[in-house]
């Protein structure tokens, strides 16, 4: 079995896997870490949204050889310690999550959406951004409230920085 | 209200773990030695399965054992059961055709599991259930009602001749047909209640651990119900008995009543680890989802509603197909029945109504409960006759719901309910004000101008939720009772564990349930745990289905509350050398009223623990149990009224406003309330306009992933504007009627309504594509 290395949430791994493995596999079956979710066999419904190289990508659809040497963070590697990305503490507030499935992509997908088109975001904009991520409980009203929010949030943290 | 009291919107105390990828679910969690099942499938609607040849399957690498369905039959592993006995109109009971785990001879739908490979990693038990070689010897197949009620129809179940399952009325016909001959004005549908599939994100998952010393099995399972698995699994599966089994549904990722039924595969799972001698995980792939979770809806309706000459509504007619698939999943046979025509009344005085239901057998995935269950059809069924007749008879629509609303309560309908308390004008009002509704004409001549079909639907909803008096359905044949079971433990240093039999997959009960003893006791709710879950935690209950949770489980808390605050109170007395009737608790503290004279909970608790110093003859200890049997359904109810756009050049049909006013009684948290009221009405719309399962004539699902069956996503929703009135349910200490599935309940009339207006075409089934409502408006 070939040997794949690359930087998760900022610590080196490798690990020993089959040429087949996806990437979420890896990270929740090998790497322990489990907040990448599995929702479809399609790359359709985004709960396995993570950031390779600071893009998001669902990692259902990276073979794990494809990944080798990138840089991935995931949802357990956004927060600072103790203190939330300004995407989880805008969910929590806005009660963009319900049972809490789809919540990991949906953040890690949002993060990217204000990454790429800056934090004076519109309602049809998220919408139409976040058109690769499913939610069933929702309806997306607040996890659209959560995400504009959250891009006034992020803007005055760029600011502040 | 403190400011995490009844009332308050509090942010949730689960979202951390959810927001930093801490939640637990069934598939986050590896046993050590585990292995991994991988079914093999049925790819055919109807067929006997003439040899099924494992010799391959079981030399591949990594795997443990290859097991059929022969070998669970042999094993007596039980067939699984219909819960809910209904009687045909001859008497006769349900025709239930027998549903092994893995089907040993014959299969009736796609995607039943006729085999299972264990081994060693996924990958290797999937690679080796495609080597299991089954040979079929293929049949006709009924997919769908018509076909399955066809003269000469291939019959699934020799116990279902005709493939009938019960033939089942209500009402009083003679006098329904009198009001139907004496009508001034009838207004008739032929309505299809389109089959749905629930998708909660969360696969179904497995995970059955059978230790052999002590001959216990755990399972893991991404259950709405836990108590309810362990009992039916050991009562009527043979699988253990009770106490030699545990059900743990840690994080449940949705559920909306897919996952309260048991499932084969949680079943083979539980078999197979005692046979393989090791933990045994299932995770469903999607695809399996679609072909496997219990399906939604499905009803062929023929409707009709006779009028006097004053509008006035003096009878309803009904006669319904339901399609239940190729089995009867565990609370099948009420959908359509106890749950769908005893709301046919609606918010409308109707002195008379029949309805009959035939339900029927396909070949099929099984269809029960899916959010709102019966009523979301009972709802769409009068809101589109009301709509219809509005039209025909030239009447406002809401006008003519306003002559015929219940307005004096309790009210009995001629279908079983007794309406407590309502107000229905004050909903209507709150969302014709919402949507502005009086300038709806001018800004359908507006759009008009612009080249746009413009147009406006109402949906009055009322459902019967906090399911449910135990006698009551006992006397309509469930097989269970439907109280809720609740335990206050106060830690002797005055923390408290909230134990439940309510299960939270998204509900936010953690933070709801935890409010309602910061508001008694004044404390805040970190200082409180809900835990639920747990067979082995939790003595037992019911679960979470039927927007019960509130009204029946958090009344069941509120039970224990009192007699524990009951005990702390003589405690408190006691220790302050007070009269206990003096004895008020505010804000942690247990006070003599009057005086400055007070006991904080901890010291009380503390007391009851070291038992120094108690009342003569008191127990040590700050521990109460309930159970809470309600005396009624709760009957929340609303007005839906949206307004949308259609582009005739395209049939596509665009937002302009949603509005939702709802009466749930008292809200615990407002924002939840909302949270739940958004997801309702995301798939009620999703039902309107985009989702539908689809069998091809031969049985085959193509609708079997989220690249052919529309899920609703952002871009297809519209920001929702919902509001409240309240009438205090009168029929629970709490004043709560539940709010989970309202919003699926109502949403899909009123898009029909808004539709069928906007292109003057009333001729329009679910769900509204843009194809369809072209044909519509172009022939």
């Amino acid at each position: 079995m070939p040997t794949v290395s690359l930087t998760v949430n900022g610590k080196k791994v490798s690990a020993d896997v089959e040429d087949r493995t996806l990437l979420v596999h890896l990270l929740r079956d090998h790497l322990g870490l489990t907040g990448t979710h599995i929702g479809c066999d399609t790359s359709q419904c985004g709960a396995c949204v993570v950031h390779i190289d600071g893009c998001a990508v669902k990692s259902c659809t990276v073979l794990v050889g494809q990944a080798d040497g990138a840089n991935i963070t995931t949802i357990e590697g956004i927060a600072k310690g103790d203190e939330l990305h300004p995407m989880q503490a805008a969910f929590r507030d806005n009660h963009g999550l319900q049972c809490g499935y789809c919540t990991p992509g949906m953040i890690m997908a949002a993060i990217d959406i204000v990454n790429r088109r800056g934090s004076d975001l519109d309602e049809a904009t998220v919408r139409q951004e976040l058109e690769g991520n499913i939610c069933r409980c929702t309806g997306y009203h607040n996890i659209v409230k959560a995400v504009l929010d959250a891009a006034s949030r992020m803007k005055v943290a760029q600011a502040a920085e | 209200m403190g400011v995490e009291g009844v009332g308050a919107r509090v942010v949730r105390k689960e979202d951390k773990r959810f927001i930093t990828g801490k939640g637990r679910y069934v598939d986050d969690i590896r046993l050590h030695g585990m292995t991994y099942a991988a079914f093999v499938r049925s790819p055919h609607a109807h067929a006997k399965i003439k040899s099924i040849d494992v010799g391959d399957a079981k030399t591949m690498p990594g795997v443990v054992d290859v097991l059929t369905g022969k070998q669970i039959v042999d094993d007596k592993i039980g067939n699984l059961i219909c819960g809910w006995m209904i009687h045909s109109k001859d008497g006769s009971p349900m025709k239930m055709g027998a549903w092994p785990a893995m089907a040993p001879e014959t299969v009736r739908f796609v995607g039943q599991a006729v085999a299972v490979v264990i081994a060693e990693t996924r990958n290797q038990a999937r690679d080796a259930a495609e080597a299991v070689v089954v040979e079929y010897e293929e049949l006709a197949a009924a997919a769908d009602i018509k076909a399955a009620i066809a003269q000469g129809a291939p019959q699934l179940h020799p116990e279902g001749p005709g493939n009938v399952i019960y033939d089942w009325t209500i009402g009083d016909e003679a006098a329904t047909d009198a009001a139907f001959k004496s009508a001034a004005h009838v207004t008739a549908l032929d309505i299809t209640n389109n089959r749905l599939v629930p998708n909660a994100m969360e696969p179904r998952a497995a995970i059955a651990d059978y230790d052999a010393a002590e001959e216990h099995f755990t399972l893991y399972s991404t259950s709405q119900n836990p108590h309810v698995a362990r009992l039916v699994l050991s009562a009527f599966y043979n699988i253990a008995q009770e106490h030699k089994l545990r059900v743990i549904a840690p994080d449940v990722g949705g559920g909306f009543g897919s996952k309260i039924f048991i499932y084969p595969e949680e079943m083979v799972a539980l078999w197979a680890s005692k046979k393989v001698g090791r933990p045994v995980k299932w995770t469903s792939d999607r695809t399996e989802a679609f072909l496997t979770d219990a399906h939604g809806r499905d009803h062929l309706t023929k409707a009709e509603m006779a009028f006097d000459k004053d509008n006035k509504i003096t009878g309803l007619r009904v006669k319904t197909y339901a399609n239940l698939g190729a089995y009867m999943s565990l609370f099948s046979s009420s959908v359509p029945t106890y749950l769908y025509a005893t709301l046919l009344s609606g918010q409308y005085n109707i002195p008379n109504i029949f309805a009959e239901v035939i339900s029927v057998y396909s070949n099929t995935t099984p269809v029960d409960a899916y959010r709102g269950a019966g009523r979301p059809e009972a709802s769409f069924v009068v809101e589109r006759l009301m709509e219809t007749a509005a039209r025909e008879l030239k009447a406002d629509p809401a006008e003519l719901r306003r002559k015929n609303f219940i307005t004096s309560f309790p009210h009995q309908t001629p279908v079983i309910m007794a309406y407590d308390t309502g107000d229905f004008n004050a909903s209507l009002d709150a969302a014709m004000k919402a949507i502005d509704y009086s300038g709806f004409a001018a800004r359908k001549d507006k759009a008009k101008s612009e080249g746009k079909l413009r147009g406006i639907g109402l949906s009055c909803y009322i459902e019967a939720c906090g399911i449910a008096p135990s006698k009551a359905v006992g006397s309509l044949g469930a097989g269970v009772g439907l109280w809720e079971s609740a335990e206050v433990r106060v830690n002797p240093v005055g923390t408290i564990e909230i134990l439940t039999g309510s299960h939270s997959h998204g509900q936010g009960h953690e933070t709801t349930f935890a409010q309602l003893i910061a508001e008694r006791l004044g404390i805040p709710i970190s200082q409180v745990s809900i835990v639920h879950g747990d067979t082995d935690k939790v003595q037992f209950g019911m679960g979470t289905y039927g927007s019960r949770s509130a009204a029946v489980g958090l009344t069941a808390i509120l039970k224990a509350m009192e007699k524990m605050e009951a005990k702390a109170k003589k405690i408190a007395a006691h220790q302050l050398e007070a009269s206990e009737d003096d004895i008020v608790i505010e804000n942690g503290e247990f006070k003599v009223t009057g005086t400055d004279k007070a006991l904080a909970l901890p010291m009380v608790a503390l007391a009851a623990y070291t038992a120094h110093n108690l009342p003569d003859g008191m127990e040590p200890g700050l521990k109460e149990t309930a159970f809470y049997d309600p005396t009624n359904f709760t009957f929340p109810a609303g007005a839906y009224i949206c307004e949308v756009e259609v582009d005739a050049g395209t049939g596509k049909t665009s937002f302009v406003n949603f509005v939702a006013a709802d009466d749930f009684g008292r809200l615990i948290n407002p924002m939840i309330v909302e949270g739940q009221v958004h997801g309702g009405l995301a798939q009620g719309i999703g039902q309107a306009l985009l989702e539908n399962a689809v069998y091809d004539s031969s049985g085959q699902l193509l609708t079997a992933t989220f690249m052919d069956y529309a899920m609703p996503r952002a871009e297809d929703l519209p920001s929702f504007n919902v509001s409240h009135t309240v009438t205090l349910c009168p029929g629970n200490p709490l004043g709560v009627k539940g709010c989970g599935e309202a919003g699926a309940i109502g949403a899909s009339a009123a898009v029909i309504n808004a539709i069928t207006d906007a292109i003057g075409n009333n001729n329009l089934s679910m769900p509204a594509s843009p194809d369809r409502v072209w044909h519509a408006i172009h022939g």
